[in-house]
């Protein structure tokens, strides 16, 4: 029986401390280590390096932080787990890896948990994103029973198959990293080390403006004005990609899929603002995440028509002349 | 002979697949090898989290060779026909046989087949398995194209026999087969060869894997019971869980853990559900008190702390989730207590039930009404059924059933306890979605009755008028369900009413509803509706307020309602369908329901049933098999009669006329039938009625051995008739006994 003790890894004291050490052991497994993308996302998978990148055929390997916002978990910063601020860890790579279920575990080892003692399990869970017109195949990785990362093989994404297949992986930092150091409310997680000079909490940082925001997205947030902001940037997307293909200015092809790309961003969370506000009927709620999607879907179809997305002169001609 | 070994080894597999996949495994392969002409003793599979495997036993060396015989063209037959068939039987001239028909002589040729050996088969029939396997959901992976539920690693494709085993090549998209094996991923030192199925189970054993589902059941079962036993506790059955548990791990490690105090007064159910559908944990029950205590979870190995941090961390888990339960279960219990169900209820207004048939708040409106009318036909106060119908639902829009949508209506009961409501109309909010399945409970409270009768008609009268009816094995909205489940309530509880009536109203009703408000007909079609319960049905009604209506009206209402006697039609025919598949499980032919179809008040279930027993009944009797025999003699020879002569033989016979002493003996068996039978009819003692019926069978039958119909006598031969018109008429009043086949 392996029963002794693995190597013994020291606990981590901080939250930061968790993300330095995801961090360093994904930029030692090869990936690209990229920064969180400059704009409200409601998840790591918005990210341009995730949704856009999972398409084409080329190679990828990314690993960043993406500060998420769900307006509608908002509880003023009072409940120990919900947040509307709240960060994402997410690792992509493609082709996905034959031994991504081990180096998923050897992260997990990276940050204190070790897997001789507690009970590491991959609970079927097939993830879809209609706002995004994808879907994938996977698990919910449990740790002791506790939901720690969401693994996901992707199939599709825009509409488009993938081809081949990304491999995702979405840790939910606050919650793996309250189970980790033992912490029961989120406010009360140490953020950096308890030994430095200024001690800081996860409260310390953000108990204030969960207050604030929970405030604004229930209440304050102008209904009339974001409904109109989601028109749009909805017009803006498609204006983004109606232009010619060739830049008239410098006579090079360039395809906006990211600029466009960012209007469908803007369009999710904004849905997602007015949802919060109650503003949405179940009716609507179905109609307004279509548009989304038709946004995402069109995003895709300008991606895979530039060269991080595989295209190239040779392999497409047909779309030159359309 | 040989065993064959398979298995495939992939990342893993949701266990609601596993069984499925196992079977499919075998079938697929076996019947492949079988295809092939490699016959075999015995296959078992199994599955665990991480893999499919297959053991088939006694497997031919090789497929036997074959000789067909193919008749070929007549040896004068165009040189073409000959060239044609010997290139399709893949033979020479020189091969062929000659032999004399009776049109000619005709070629034959012998097309042997060689046997193969067995290693090829198995990997062609392994690929194409692999390749063409029924997953629910498939994928892809990595840069490649195959599919499988989740990557697939490995192939053990193993063929033994007494002088060794040997690998089965193979090549699926790089993926090549070997006799390498992998055990526990946490607690296997690695991975290990093997050499046939035995040793494949034991090595998988003494690398922490449990192949068999069964023996991982069991042993969760055994030491979940013992542990809980031991504390004088037993654990709360749930076989689908446990089938589901056996298949999250390869090595079961049972624990047995605590539910925080704080949460030991949320309901049994509620914690229950919780950990059922969050954690996957058992409930363990305190038998004296019926509380639930602790749980019980299956970790998928063993530890130096002996589970210690592991149930550590799911007890942590469990008290952030039923944190969760217990803030929806002290809102929703204030909300009732401070405003009473009706404040609850009210969101439901802004829930679409369905598009075309409007909100949960104007079905639920609709529910009230009908229940008040039917609560006394079942014994229930019409006001107190119409109070909880309107309260029965509110449940829907609070907390806790949102996030566990099965505990609707076990919660709708806790509120109405909470907001003061009396426990018949708490108890209706539980039991008047009632009964669900065909062996679930069927309430009998009248309260109860009442509701789930009114919220099974509307929800099928609603279905009906908007004409989404199920066909085929289509039926989204469970309405065959709900059709057995209202034939249940009326059984059951020996309740008589006529669902004409009811039916009609309903889908007025429904008309009603779907109309445009500001349309000047809503008024007269309620005018309607009020006198469907006087008149009994929509088209009595209609008639009774006709004369105040301008023809314009009229044929507004003929637009807007006129299909609802139709419509009606079809639903009780959907009735009756449903009521043939429910007595026939009982032991009623379907002949038998129909010889009761076709008497008067088939709309009235109860009585239509007790009819169809009584006459099965009867027919199971000796008497009544042949009392419908010589009623079936009469009625043929009348029929005939009467086609011939052109009347009808319903006129009273004469005792008078009769010659013989079996005629007398007839007429007299007759009128004590008839007098016991009219009674009981009319007191509905079919029992009785069909008894009286069958008594008359000795003197029917001697009648028919001793009497002839026809006779010199045309006065003797119409008053014979007419005779046997009166055994028509007596049985026909019981049952169209036309309808029983013989």
């Amino acid at each position: 029986m392996s029963l002794s003790p693995s190597e013994n890894v020291e606990k981590p004291r901080s939250f930061q401390e968790i993300i330095l050490r995801l961090q360093s052991y994904w930029a030692s497994r090869g990936c690209a280590i990229l920064q969180p993308y400059d704009m409200e996302v409601g998840a790591g998978t918005f990210h341009p390096a995730t949704t856009l990148r999972s398409l084409g055929s080329n190679a990828w390997a990314a690993a960043y932080v993406q500060p998420s916002r769900r307006p509608t978990d908002g509880r003023y910063g009072e409940n120990p787990n919900r947040l509307q601020h709240y960060y994402q860890y997410q690792v992509l790579i493609k082709p996905s890896p034959p031994d991504l279920q081990d180096l998923y575990l050897g992260s997990l080892k990276a940050i204190g948990i070790d897997t001789d003692l507690h009970d590491i399990r991959f609970v079927e869970d097939d993830w879809e994103s209609p706002t995004l017109g994808a879907w994938g195949l996977g698990w919910e990785v449990w740790c002791d029973g506790m939901e720690v990362s969401q693994f996901t093989y992707f199939q599709q994404v825009g509409g488009h198959d993938c081809k081949p297949v990304s491999g995702e992986l979405t840790y939910g930092l606050e919650r793996l990293a309250m189970y980790v150091l033992g912490i029961d409310h989120v406010m009360n997680m140490p953020f950096n080390d308890p030994q430095s000079p200024i001690p800081l909490t996860y409260g310390d940082v953000f108990k204030q403006t969960e207050e604030e925001y929970s405030r604004h997205n229930f209440d304050v947030a102008n209904t009339e004005k974001l409904l109109s902001d989601f028109v749009n940037a909805e017009k803006e997307c498609h204006a983004i990609l109606d232009q010619a293909q060739i830049d008239p200015k410098t006579g090079k092809r360039i395809v906006m899929a990211h600029p466009a790309y960012d209007q469908c961003i803007k369009a999710s969370h904004i849905f997602n603002l007015l949802d919060a506000r109650g503003v949405i009927s179940v009716t609507e709620r179905q109609a307004y995440i279509g548009r989304v999607r038709a946004l995402a879907k069109a995003c895709a179809d300008a991606f895979v028509q530039t060269t991080a997305g595989g295209w190239t002169p040779d392999t497409a001609p047909e779309v030159e002349s359309a | 002979m040989a065993d064959l070994l398979i298995e495939l080894f992939s990342e893993e597999i949701p266990a609601r697949m596993q069984k499925r996949a196992s079977e499919d495994l075998k079938s697929l392969v076996t019947n492949g090898l079988v295809e092939a002409g490699l016959t075999y003793a015995s296959a078992g599979a199994f599955a665990t989290p991480r893999r499919l495997a297959l053991s088939v036993e006694g497997l031919l060396d090789a497929s036997p060779t074959t000789v067909e015989e193919r008749k070929g063209p007549r040896v004068d037959a165009p040189e073409k026909a000959l060239e044609g068939f010997l290139r399709g039987a893949g033979v020479t001239k020189d091969d062929l046989e000659i032999r004399d028909e009776k049109k000619g002589q005709v070629y034959f040729a012998k097309i042997t087949k060689p046997g193969r050996p067995a290693a090829e088969i198995v990997a062609e029939v392994l690929e194409a398995t692999v390749r063409n396997f029924p997953w629910p959901k498939s994928m892809r992976w990595g840069a490649g194209s195959l599919k499988w539920v989740r990557p697939l690693h490995s192939i053990v494709c193993l063929m033994t026999r007494e002088d060794g085993a040997e690998v089965v090549p193979l090549d699926i998209d790089g993926i090549t087969s070997g006799n390498t094996v992998w055990g526990h991923r946490f607690m296997s030192a690695g991975s290990f060869k093997v050499t046939s199925f035995d040793d494949y189970a034991a090595k998988l054993k003494q690398n922490f894997v449990v192949l068999d589902p069964q023996e991982r059941a069991d042993h969760i079962w055994h030491d979940a019971t013992n542990q809980a036993f031991a504390q004088g506790l037993e654990v709360v059955e749930d076989k689908g869980l446990l089938s589901e548990v056996a298949g999250l791990v390869e090595w079961p490690v049972v624990l047995m853990g605590e539910i925080g105090e704080d949460f030991l007064g949320l309901p049994p159910e509620v914690l229950q559900t919780s950990m059922r559908e969050h954690q996957k944990f058992f409930s363990v029950k305190n038998p004296k008190t019926g509380r639930i205590e602790k749980f019980v979870t299956v970790a998928n190995r063993e530890t130096a702390d002996n589970g210690a941090t592991i149930l550590a961390g799911n007890q942590k888990v469990l008290s952030a989730r039923l944190s969760d339960a217990k803030f929806f279960w002290e809102n929703d219990v204030r909300t009732v207590e401070r405003e009473g169900m009706e404040a609850m209820s009210a969101p439901l207004a802004n829930v679409t039930f369905h598009n075309k048939l409007g909100s949960e708040a104007e079905r639920i409106a609709r529910i009230a009404a009908l229940a008040a009318d039917i609560a006394p036909i079942v014994g229930a106060e019409a006001g107190e059924a119409e109070l909880t119908a309107k309260v029965a639902k509110a449940d829907l829009s609070s907390e806790m059933v949102y996030e566990f949508p099965e505990l609707q209506g076990v919660m709708g009961r806790y509120y109405a306890k909470k907001a003061g409501l009396s426990d018949a109309v708490a108890d209706a909010c539980r039991d008047h979605y009632s009964p669900l399945g065909p062996s679930d409970d069927v309430p009998t409270e009248p309260v109860s009755v009442a509701v789930a009768l009114a919220d099974k008609l509307d929800k099928l009268t609603g279905f009906w008028a908007i004409d989404e009816k199920p066909t085929g094995s289509k039926d989204p909205f469970a309405l065959r369900r709900a059709a057995l489940g209202v034939i249940r309530l009326l059984i059951t509880n020996d309740v008589r009413m006529s669902l004409d009536r009811f039916i009609d109203a309903q889908l007025l009703a429904h008309k009603i509803a779907a109309a445009d408000e500001n349309d000047g007909i809503i008024d007269t079609l309620k005018e309607i509706l009020d006198e469907i319960a006087e008149h009994g049905v929509f088209g009595a009604a209609f008639d009774a307020i006709s004369d105040k209506l301008t023809e314009t009206q009229k044929d507004e209402v003929k637009t807007v309602a006129g299909s609802v006697p139709d419509t009606s039609d079809d639903l009780l025919s959907f009735f009756h369908d449903r009521l043939k598949v429910f007595l026939r499980d009982e032991g009623i032919r379907h002949d038998v329901i129909d010889a009761c179809l076709a008497m008067p008040g088939n709309d009235d279930i109860t009585l239509l049933v007790k009819r169809a027993r009584a006459l099965q009944a009867m027919l199971d009797t000796e008497d009544g098999t042949n009392l419908i025999q010589g009623f079936k003699r009469a009625n043929n020879i009348l029929t005939q009669a009467e086609e011939k002569d052109g009347v009808e033989y319903s006129f009273g016979p004469d005792v008078k006329f009769a010659e013989t002493d079996e005629e007398k003996a007839l007429f007299a068996a007759l009128d004590t039938a008839s007098e016991e039978i009219k009674p009981a009819m009319k007191a509905e003692d079919f029992t009785a009625a069909m008894s009286a019926m069958a008594d008359m069978r000795p003197s029917v039958d001697a009648f028919f051995e001793a009497v002839q119909i026809n006779t010199d006598s045309d006065i003797v031969r119409r008053n014979r008739l007419n005779l046997l018109g009166r055994i028509r008429e007596i049985c026909l009043s019981v049952a169209d006994l036309t309808r029983i086949e013989s």
